[in-house]
């Protein structure tokens, strides 16, 4: 809603109040700092007595105070003028928020824009060559990426690791950048009814068996066998090797996004899991996703 | 029979504004060691530093700062009305009342059972219970007023009456909500409106829970302790009404740059801006309330924990309008400097001019001529105030740095630090702040065994009301 949405009706209340007030303001320090007739004298005590000896002077308001008083007024007047703030008037500068915001963006782009245009030009091999296009994507990395992917970009619980040369979405130059500009949601269906709990331990043991892990129970991978051939190799391919097409991991390697203790892989089969990477496109603009992928495409070379 | 006042819920509150106060600023020790070593929450989800952090601004704003409020106001509206309080039956539910209140307080939150607005986080029937307690408050209050035996209000309650009328109203709006069950329930406010409606309640809280009631309780018993008449009538009368018809506006200060409509934001700061005298009309009354009486702060370390209660006040009052300048707000928003801000009020002048009044106070509920030990108050004066000015010397250095750290930008438009960077900056100066809390809850200690030494072995006053009508 912009200012100019109002309504004539609100319009004045908001003008009508915030006048009011500050009226009232002034109104009270004139009245209160003038003599009444009738009145004790400046310095004496009111007369009024509390609680046997709590009593008050009839001091008059000190003179600095009053016209830092005068003046904050004045000030708050002037400002109300020159800046948006009675009801839809918009103040005599023409300033908004959103104003300001574009005029700094556009300033920003007209400086930062060509440096990014350069690098945006040149392939993303060899700008993971060059150290100050990757000093400066490991900038933007460090404030975009670092929270989910960790400074270190070694991933953490649920978001990948970025610097072991193995990649979900694949790892070319092409497939980094559109797995930033786009995003991704990599989506494992909850396989726990379809299972049932007997068939979840057997393909749990299998997927165990296929990094040759010695915690992998050699007869429930063995009958886990076709029932993942029949479940899950359509996703994770005939030998778990994975499919980057479909973010599907490779199981082979014995490292997991989500975990890899028997629990944590039960419970991704019985529930599934759904990875979502936000997309970049509108935020941070191509040039710069450009500079992004080639930081992390140089990670693994 | 001769009329007494009513000392019992006097009592039964100044004990629990120390038992709160324990508790209340030792969960802020807690969380102050947190940030140094995260470590410390020992993975235990009740523990860790989201459930503990609306524990503690609740345990020291509502129990300690609340029941300080109540023993204050129920003090002074009886003697200075020179009456006994309208109802003991519903002074004493409004003590019982708020101890569940705190005490449910203390078990939700770490459960983590939470409307998630600051300051307000208790679930919807524990927002009904205070609402109760705090109308049986307002009817006490009032209702001594109406059969008061002299015929001008004192100042005290003026500010007291204010703030329990404005944050009645304000408790009421802000906590309006659907209950989807016993202990979730959503606001009835759609998106910015909430954001909006949350911080008229949270600025309005501290205008006038921690700012005009606790005025109340400078009014009385700064002039009482210093022995002299209050400085100026008129400056009482200008501030008090400037004080409490601007403090309405200043809430959008808190949403500056945000999906606030601009001409909200604008009213928020030039209001602010405004509140600057009516704010400085307090202290200046207070402490030149002293004239004539200054060498009392040599001897007299309760006097000194008053006056140097109105300097913090002086001084946060100053800051916040500062901070409501958007430019300034532009660096200090989101930083420690609001942490270091908000505590200068909140130890500076909330805690301190409660702990000099209670000092003041308990010896006259029972009947003693002075606390126990008037050296023990000079270590507690020296701790407070050493912990304050550590506490909030290190959050203006941390905030300001954050500040510009946040907005450092490179060569080639990219931020020069990423917020972990700007976190690492931060453990000297949180260091430093736990080490100033500490120091601080010290004090509160050796508070408790002053007390317990002085009221120990002796039997409640009870002090017949004066006959006399002024």
């Amino acid at each position: 809603m912009t200012e100019h949405d109002m309504s004539s009706f609100w319009h004045v209340w908001v003008i009508g109040l915030t006048l009011l007030n500050i009226a009232g303001m002034v109104w009270l320090l004139w009245w209160t700092s003038k003599r009444r007739p009738g009145e004790v004298a400046q310095g004496e005590q009111t007369g009024h007595v509390w609680d046997g000896d709590l009593s008050e002077y009839n001091n008059p308001l000190p003179r600095w105070w009053l016209w830092m008083f005068y003046l904050t007024i004045a000030f708050s007047v002037i400002y109300l003028l020159l800046y948006p703030g009675l009801g839809r008037f918009a103040g005599f500068l023409g300033w908004s928020s959103v104003g300001q915001f574009e005029q700094e963006m556009e300033r920003a782009e007209a400086r930062f824009g060509p440096i990014f245009a350069e690098y945006a030009a040149r392939p993303i091999p060899e700008l993971a060559q060059d150290p100050q296009a990757r000093l400066t994507g490991q900038r933007l990395y460090l404030n975009y990426c670092a929270t989910c992917h960790g400074t270190d970009a070694r991933g953490a619980p649920g978001f990948p690791d970025l610097a072991d040369a193995h990649w979900q979405w694949g790892g070319t130059p092409e497939a980094i950048k559109a797995s930033i500009l786009d995003g991704r949601q990599g989506i494992m269906p909850a396989m726990g009814l379809a299972l049932g709990e007997a068939g979840v331990a057997q393909v749990v043991h299998y997927v165990l068996s296929l990094s040759e892990r010695a915690d992998a129970d050699p007869s429930l991978a063995e009958q886990g066998q076709p029932v993942f051939a029949m479940m899950c190799a359509a996703c994770h391919g005939a030998s778990g090797e994975g499919m980057s097409a479909m973010g599907a991991p490779d199981l082979t390697r014995n490292t997991w996004l989500y975990g890899g203790s028997v629990r944590a892989i039960t419970h991704t089969i019985n529930e599934g899991r759904h990875g979502i990477m936000p997309p970049f496109r509108d935020f941070l603009g191509e040039d710069r996703v450009h500079v992004l992928a080639a930081y992390l495409y140089g990670l693994n070379q | 029979m001769q009329q007494t006042y009513n000392y019992k819920v006097v009592r039964q509150f100044a004990f629990m504004t120390l038992v709160w106060g324990i508790v209340g600023m030792l969960v802020g020790v807690i969380l102050a060691a947190q940030l140094v070593w995260p470590q410390l929450n020992f993975e235990i989800s009740w523990l860790s530093y989201g459930r503990l952090r609306p524990l503690h601004t609740n345990a020291v704003i509502f129990a300690f700062g609340g029941s300080a409020l109540f023993a204050a106001s129920y003090y002074i509206v009886q003697r200075t009305c020179q009456t006994r309080l309208f109802s003991d039956g519903l002074a004493a539910f409004t003590f019982w009342g708020w101890q569940v209140v705190i005490v449910l307080a203390a078990i939700t939150l770490p459960l983590g059972m939470t409307t998630s607005k600051e300051y307000a986080e208790l679930e919807w029937p524990i927002g009904i219970l205070i609402a109760i307690v705090w109308v049986a408050y307002a009817i006490v209050f009032f209702g001594t007023i109406a059969k008061r035996r002299v015929r001008h209000i004192y100042v005290a309650n003026w500010f007291f009456g204010a703030f329990i009328v404005v944050i009645a109203i304000l408790h009421i709006v802000n906590n309006m909500a659907i209950p989807v069950s016993l202990f979730k329930s959503y606001s009835i406010y759609p998106g910015t409106m909430d954001a909006m409606v949350q911080w008229w309640y949270g600025h309005n809280a501290v205008g006038f829970f921690l700012t005009a009631a606790f005025l109340g309780m400078m009014y009385y018993f700064v002039p009482k302790q210093a022995g002299r008449p209050i400085y100026s009538y008129r400056l009482s009368v200008v501030h008090f009404w400037a004080l409490v018809s601007l403090y309405m506006w200043a809430g959008p200060h808190h949403l500056h740059y945000t999906a606030l409509p601009d001409w909200v934001q604008t009213l928020g700061m030039v209001f602010s801006l405004m509140l600057l005298a009516p704010s400085w009309g307090g202290m200046i009354n207070g402490i030149m309330t002293l004239s004539g009486a200054w060498h009392k702060l040599r001897t007299d370390p309760i006097l000194r924990f008053l006056i140097v209660s109105l300097s913090f006040y002086g001084m946060a009052t100053f800051e916040g309008p500062m901070m409501s300048i958007k430019t300034v707000n532009a660096l200090s928003h989101y930083t420690e400097w609001t942490i270091g801000h908000v505590h200068g009020g909140a130890l500076g002048w909330v805690a301190m001019i409660s702990i000099g009044s209670l000092y003041a106070l308990f010896p006259a509920l029972f009947g003693k001529e002075r606390m126990y030990s008037i050296k023990a108050i000079e270590w507690h004066f020296w701790l407070s105030t050493i912990g304050v000015v550590l506490y909030i010397v290190s959050m203006w250095i941390a905030g300001v740095m954050q500040g510009l750290m946040w907005r450092s930008v490179n060569e080639d438009g990219t931020l020069t630090y990423s917020f972990m960077e700007s976190l690492v900056q931060m453990y000297p100066y949180y260091l430093v702040r736990f080490i100033g809390g500490l120091l601080f809850l010290l004090g509160m200690f050796i508070m408790v065994w002053n007390v317990w030494k002085t009221v120990a072995n002796s039997t409640p006053t009870v002090h017949p009301v004066p006959q006399t009508a002024h």
